[in-house]
């Protein structure tokens, strides 16, 4: 408990989170806000397009939580951590958490102000939350963001380089997997199992909540179940902070 | 108490700490000395649990750091001033610790004050100049009131005025009973402040013993002598055996104390202008004991430079 107090006023006491909830909140709003004011018959508002920005969310909190750790070895603070806490596995999973739960409350705002805002640029469009696959498309964009961001802290924990740690996580989200694609014949079948494709089917799901539309944000090609699909993404994190625990704790500060 | 033993850190090829065991005893300031890369800071970090050892062991109280709780309640250091964020505030980087360790918040305004940061306790410490950074990592040293400090370097950075406080300052805490473990090149100051040497060279243990006795153990007690008959003198030195050297309008003696001169001067009726005790210089015996196990050379002679700087402070 005070180990997340600690992080938390190591977190909030900096201004990097501040400044990526302001660049989370105003891409996504402002990319929502040009998509749903330019739907049309052909290509209506459902409530999947009051949701096509939050990869760009999500990239930017992943690089928060990334410089939430690098910048503890960048200043060599986290030698002074490791002095108040020789526990090293403790302190970084209090980090590890306190990160998350600001991702998941970053999530979900964005999540909603996109949401609202739609509402409030097309007020004639359905964009009520009836069934779970709506439901999951805003809500589900939190927990999403929370594994994310226990993604990228434990690159971080392994890098410990703030630009290699960043370009790392970004390329691998933006542009990695959607490029394992290409790859003849097996291509496919890899990326249907490849983590974040996996996450956007929990937000996704099989396109229920863009009611049938043809057009917009490709969906997941998972097989999983939504639910299954978030459990799946979440074994994936663990996994990955695993490894960047037990790698922190026996190599030098 | 802080005890070393068959401490070794190897990386890779390169050996920085070899077998070095030490004890470290509470009420007094030792002092931690060595050449560049002698493997002064790898030891420190190695006591703080921030780098395992290859092989061996310290203990402070007879625990591993790792297993102290609450450890910047026992132990407290200062390694590297400049390891705060610096977007951070003085406050809130020693408020963190404090809270890491369930010290009260009270205390953070205590060392504040103690340290004299009061004023800038909200500013950013990347804003702090070298000297203000050096008092905030002494003020987090001391969070804990804790019974081992551990200072690598603590004068860098300060003004004369800086320098005498952290020097009466850590003499205060030696009384105290804590025991106070510092690194530094500053030879000069070390001699006014520790009391007992650990000298390492290379990573090997080289000498562990008072300041007093490693001065007297490397330099020679020699003698200067001045007088207007040093020809009559001279001789008759060289036949009670003593060693004579010339130096600038004089002479250097040694193997002979200054009583035996005295008379020989007397018997030989020359007239003494001076008869000078030499004492050794911290520097002198620095160099001198640990002039293979330098690291990184220069090419600057250095007996010749210590002799020459000795000189001229005498």
């Amino acid at each position: 408990m005070t180990l997340l107090a600690v992080e938390r006023i190591k977190l909030l006491s900096t201004r990097s989170p501040w400044w990526c909830a302001l660049t989370a909140l105003l891409l996504t709003g402002g990319f929502t806000a040009l998509v749903v004011s330019n739907t049309s018959p052909q290509f209506p508002a459902t409530v999947a397009s009051t949701q096509f920005a939050y990869s760009f969310g999500m990239a930017v909190i992943m690089v928060l939580a990334t410089l939430a750790v690098t910048t503890e070895y960048r200043f060599g603070t986290i030698r002074t951590t490791f002095q108040a806490v020789p526990n090293r596995t403790a302190a970084l999973l209090a980090k590890t958490s306190v990160v998350a739960l600001i991702a998941l409350l970053i999530g979900e705002v964005m999540a909603f102000l996109s949401w609202g805002l739609s509402m409030a640029i097309k007020p004639e469009a359905d964009l009520a939350l009836n069934s779970t696959a709506d439901w999951l498309n805003v809500a589900g964009v939190g927990p999403v963001c929370a594994l994310a961001a226990v993604v990228a802290v434990a690159v971080g924990i392994l890098v410990r380089h703030s630009a290699g740690a960043i370009s790392l996580v970004l390329i691998y989200f933006l542009a990695a997997e959607n490029l394992i694609t290409l790859i003849p014949e097996i291509g496919d079948d890899i990326y249907k199992w490849m983590p974040f494709n996996v996450a956007h089917k929990f937000v996704t799901g099989d396109g229920e909540s863009a009611g049938g539309a043809a057009f917009g944000q490709p969906l997941s090609t998972s097989t999983l179940s939504p639910w299954w699909a978030l459990a799946y993404f979440a074994g994936f994190a663990v996994i990955m902070l695993v490894v960047a625990l037990a790698t922190a704790r026996k190599r030098d500060a | 108490m802080i005890e070393a033993q068959g401490l070794t850190k190897r990386y890779g090829d390169k050996i920085a700490v070899d077998d070095l065991s030490f004890t470290v005893n509470p009420g007094r300031v030792t002092g931690f000395l060595g050449p560049n890369g002698a493997g002064k800071s790898t030891t420190m970090r190695m006591m703080l649990g921030l780098d395992n050892p290859t092989r061996g062991s310290v203990t402070i109280g007879g625990k591993r750091y790792t297993e102290l709780h609450h450890p910047l309640r026992t132990v407290g250091a200062l390694l590297e001033a400049r390891w705060v964020h610096p977007n951070r505030s003085a406050r809130a980087h020693l408020s963190w610790m404090a809270k890491s360790n369930k010290i009260s918040p009270k205390r953070v305004d205590e060392v504040l004050d103690i340290v004299g940061l009061t004023e800038v306790a909200g500013k950013r410490a990347g804003g702090f100049s070298l000297g203000m950074s050096q008092r905030l990592g002494i003020a987090s040293a001391l969070l804990g009131d804790p019974e081992v400090l551990l200072f690598d370097e603590p004068v860098n950075g300060l003004d004369p005025e800086g320098i005498l406080w952290i020097r009466k300052f850590m003499q205060r805490l030696a009384d105290e009973g804590r025991t106070v473990f510092v690194s530094s090149h500053l030879l000069s100051e070390m001699a006014l402040t520790a009391t007992e040497l650990v000298v390492i060279g290379k990573g090997k243990l080289i000498s562990q013993s008072t300041t007093e006795e490693f001065v007297a153990r490397a330099t020679d007690s020699t003698v200067k002598v001045r007088s207007p008959q040093l020809d009559r003198l001279r001789p008759a030195l060289e036949d009670i055996g003593a060693t004579v050297t010339e130096s600038d309008g004089g002479l250097l003696v040694s193997g002979a104390s200054s009583d035996k001169i005295g008379e020989l001067a007397m018997e030989n009726r020359v007239t003494l202008h001076e008869l000078a005790p030499q004492q050794g210089s911290l520097e002198q015996a620095f160099m001198q004991i640990t002039g293979d196990s330098v690291e990184y050379h220069t090419d600057i002679d250095t007996a010749d430079a210590a002799a020459a700087s000795a000189a001229a402070t005498n």
